[in-house]
């Protein structure tokens, strides 16, 4: 059962990093258009 | 390697020198321009509108300059974001501009004064692409904050709850003997770190309405919600204290994490209700050309005032109620009346805030201000309806009236009962009065309403129909009468050649005349010939028609009079003469033909009980014969916006439930007050603002499919009640007995949840059918 020590700890901080991870997404706006972005990658960002 | 090929690639495209007339990207294949999109902004460039002021909506930034959000409509491709956002770019004072795809908007920022946004806002027109006034610091904004906060509390609860399970699977598999006192003390101890912060984050939107209501003296179902799940940490904290085997926290925690969910979905669902009139009328708003001491100066059009002289050029909007003093033109009434043709207005003849000065520019004295033009009567008469339609309530808000005391009662009752009855002492009681509330906590009565809601506004949206809110399905379910406008709605809006007696040489000649004027019948002269034009130049006599001088003859297009002509024509269809020189003259016939599916979907309609009605603006013989071709026996022609709003009034009265679908300024009155209402896409902004659901497409079935969809969505809302309520009829009793262990509360919840969401699914699987 020692092994529970640290697998919880280990189990619970991977989750803590995902949540933060979707919590960053969702602060820095990565949400607000989707379409666009989807579209935008198709630019060249140096034009010639 | 990769970066080579693309290089090849691009000097091969060069070599063709093949550039898109719009954007400027290179070709890959033949033609003009890189996408339809592309072709779209070009042509709707060439047709430059008038200049409008939205700086008025700019807000001033820290950085000693203004930022505004506008509308854009019409952005269709990458090259579309890059075209917009680099052309402002360019501007110098241009400090930061951004298109949001999703959302159809154009932020922009600049330094300087604030006048520049109209000249950036020009630039944007000139490209193609048609800008809007958002009315920005509407109820919009706050909106997506309240979803925002929701999602980040689901993100926390979801969080929590996957945690929680895995430790609870732990606990319920075993025994306190079989894992040993201080294992099963960890684990507990554990949940309630992760539980206790989560509740208290992510309870808060229940919470804060709770405390709400509760200030005013009411109740709602927010305070059973809250009481379940404060009660339930408390306890379970209580119980880990004194090693019980009573721990909810998971329970708690994912109580909290459907009852989140079903919250998100409504708050998408419930979107933003009808627009209210005071913004409508804002839309309208624009500026108006005024002589002040001798000198044009524009000026605000809220800032008209009685007597005053206004200019309005060809093609512009007529900004306030007046006589025209000078010039004689053709005016556009469909704003007002919904009449396919433009009526002729010279000296004397009054003309209507909102409507087009088509043909040449005409000068007029403001006889009303514009806060009592007849627009601002057509505002009022909708601010009214939309008084009457706020006192709809939602089914769900009906059930949770009814659901909150029983739950109450029986909470209570449960502790009293166990104390007073059965002589349980008082942490007894209050454990299974707890569990009572745990148990019949509404999470798949929460569900109910909002997962069948976002479904049907998803499938509806697949088919071009969009849905402003959720609880408008449910008015719509109840509907049995349905009213139509004529024109634009019932048919197509705009007149079609339709026949006439002229040669092909005729006709290459007359749509030569008619693509110089805005005139409804030119334009569709213009638009039936394919093919190459001949440059003439070309004077247009408002009234009358057209004339040109082309290789030596002396052309004419226009009315019988203007042309000399002499057959007599039929009636019903709109015509158009043409001559050249002496030789007789031709005459093109048009007709504003119904939409294609009109005579099915009213068939479909009528066959499914529903009772069909048509209210128009437009005259009698016209309205007539639409309604025998459509089988249709109620109509009414020639209505003014406020009769049409009365009759439906009357419906009212007469114990039906009406849908209006209607696309003019004229419909805007009935569509705000009948209890449902829809509009085409091709409607004016108000008209779209005013409906319930827009939808898109020159047919008419999408009003029967979202009828269709909306009673069979209703259905199921239904069914999702019944299913929770026997649920509960079921749990209720085991949770006052006793008998509910945080297992059996943990799966009975999620088992009634996934139910009524697996239920709400049918509506897509029957939908394909």
């Amino acid at each position: 059962m020692d092994v529970l020590l640290y697998l919880i700890p280990i189990a619970l901080l991977l989750g803590l990093v995902g949540l933060g991870a979707f919590l960053w997404t969702l602060k820095t706006r990565q949400y607000d258009d989707l379409d666009g972005a989807a579209h935008r990658i198709l630019l060249d960002d140096d034009e010639d | 390697m990769e970066a080579t090929s693309l290089s090849v690639e691009r000097a091969h495209t060069r070599s063709r020198t093949l550039n898109c007339k719009h954007c400027g990207t290179k070709l890959r294949a033949a033609g003009e321009f890189c996408c339809a999109g592309c072709e779209a902004a070009f042509c709707a460039g060439a047709k430059t509108g008038t200049p409008q002021i939205f700086s008025l909506s700019a807000e001033g930034n820290d950085q000693d300059g203004y930022q505004m959000v506008l509308g854009v409509e019409g952005i269709h491709c990458a090259s579309c974001i890059r075209l917009i956002e680099n052309a402002l770019s360019a501007n110098e004072y241009v400090t930061a501009a951004r298109v949001n795809m999703s959302t159809e908007r154009l932020s922009v920022s600049w330094r300087g004064p604030r006048n520049c946004g109209d000249t950036l806002a020009q630039q944007i027109s000139a490209l193609g692409y048609r800008l809007y006034d958002l009315n920005t610091r509407s109820a919009e904004a706050p909106a997506t904050d309240v979803e925002k906060e929701l999602i980040k509390a689901i993100a926390v609860a979801g969080f929590a709850s996957g945690n929680l399970m895995l430790l609870s699977v732990g606990l319920w598999s075993s025994t306190a003997e079989a894992m040993g006192l201080a294992t099963q003390s960890l684990f507990h101890w554990l949940s309630a770190l992760i539980a206790l912060p989560t509740v208290l984050y992510s309870g808060r939107p229940f919470f804060r309405s709770a405390l709400a209501v509760l200030r005013g003296g009411h109740t709602n179902m927010d305070v059973p919600i809250s009481l379940a799940v404060i009660l339930a940490a408390v306890m379970s904290v209580s119980e880990t204290l004194r090693h019980g085997d009573h721990v909810y926290f998971d329970s708690a925690v994912m109580l909290l994490f459907f009852l989140l969910i079903g919250r998100y979905l409504d708050a998408r669902a419930k979107g933003k209700a009808r627009a209210s009139a005071s913004q409508l009328l804002s839309k309208l708003a624009g500026t108006a050309a005024v002589y002040q001491d001798g000198q044009l100066v524009r000026l605000a059009v809220k800032d008209l005032k009685s007597g005053m002289r206004v200019l309005a050029a060809a093609g512009e909007n007529i900004p306030a109620d007046g006589r025209v003093v000078k010039g004689t033109s053709d005016i556009d009434m469909s704003l007002i009346n919904g009449e396919t043709m433009p009526e002729l207005a010279t000296q004397g003849a009054r003309v209507f805030a909102g409507t087009v000065n088509l043909t040449a520019p005409i000068e007029l004295i403001v006889d009303k201000a514009s806060n009592k033009s007849l627009l601002s009567e057509i505002v009022r008469m909708m601010e009214v309806a939309e008084q009457g339609a706020a006192k709809y309530v939602r089914l769900a808000d009906k059930a949770a009236s009814l659901y909150t005391p029983v739950v109450h009662i029986f909470g209570a009752l449960t502790f009293l009962g166990w104390l007073l009855v059965m002589q349980a002492p008082w942490q007894v009681a209050m454990l299974h009065a707890v569990t009572v509330l745990i148990i019949t906590c509404p999470c798949a009565l929460g569900l109910a309403v909002p997962v069948v809601q976002v479904l049907a506004s998803g499938k509806l949206l697949k088919q071009g129909v969009l849905l402003k809110s959720g609880d408008a399905l449910e008015r719509l379910a109840a509907v049995d009468t349905v009213v139509f406008d004529k024109t634009g709605t019932l048919t197509i809006g705009k007149p079609e050649l339709v026949g006439g007696a002229h040669t092909p040489a005729d006709l290459r000649l007359a749509a030569s005349l008619a693509a110089h004027s805005r005139h409804p019948l030119s334009a569709a002269l213009a638009a039936a010939y394919e093919g190459p034009l001949f440059e003439m130049s070309v004077r247009e006599f408002p009234g009358k028609g057209l004339s040109a001088e082309f290789e030596g003859k002396n052309l004419r297009l226009g009315s019988r009079s203007w042309c000399g002509g002499d057959i007599a024509t039929d009636r019903e269809n709109l015509e158009l003469w043409f001559r050249a020189d002496e030789k007789p003259a031709a005459h093109f016939l048009f007709s504003d033909t119904l939409r294609l599916d009109a005579k099915d979907t009213i068939g479909t309609l009528q066959k499914i009980g529903m009772k069909t009605i048509i209210l128009s603006g437009d005259r009698m013989s016209a309205v007539e014969h639409a309604a025998n071709t459509l089988n249709i026996e109620e109509f009414r022609g020639e209505v003014t916006p406020s009769q049409k709003y009365e009759y439906l009034a009357k419906l009212k009265a007469d114990g039906k439930t009406v849908l209006m679908v209607g696309d003019g300024l004229n419909d805007a009155p009935a569509l705000a007050a009948a209890e449902a209402s829809m509009s085409p896409s091709s409607a004016i902004d108000i008209a779209q603002n005013a409906a319930d659901i827009v939808f898109q497409g020159d047919k008419l079935k999408p009003v029967l499919e979202t009828l269709i969809t909306a009673q069979r969505s209703t259905k199921l809302v239904r069914e999702n009640f019944a299913l929770a309520v026997v649920y509960n009829i079921v749990a209720i009793p085991l949770a006052v007995a006793g008998f509910v262990t945080p297992l059996i509360a943990a799966a009975a919840m999620s088992g009634s949840s996934l139910l009524v969401i697996l239920n709400a699914f049918r509506l897509r699987r029957k939908g394909k059918s």
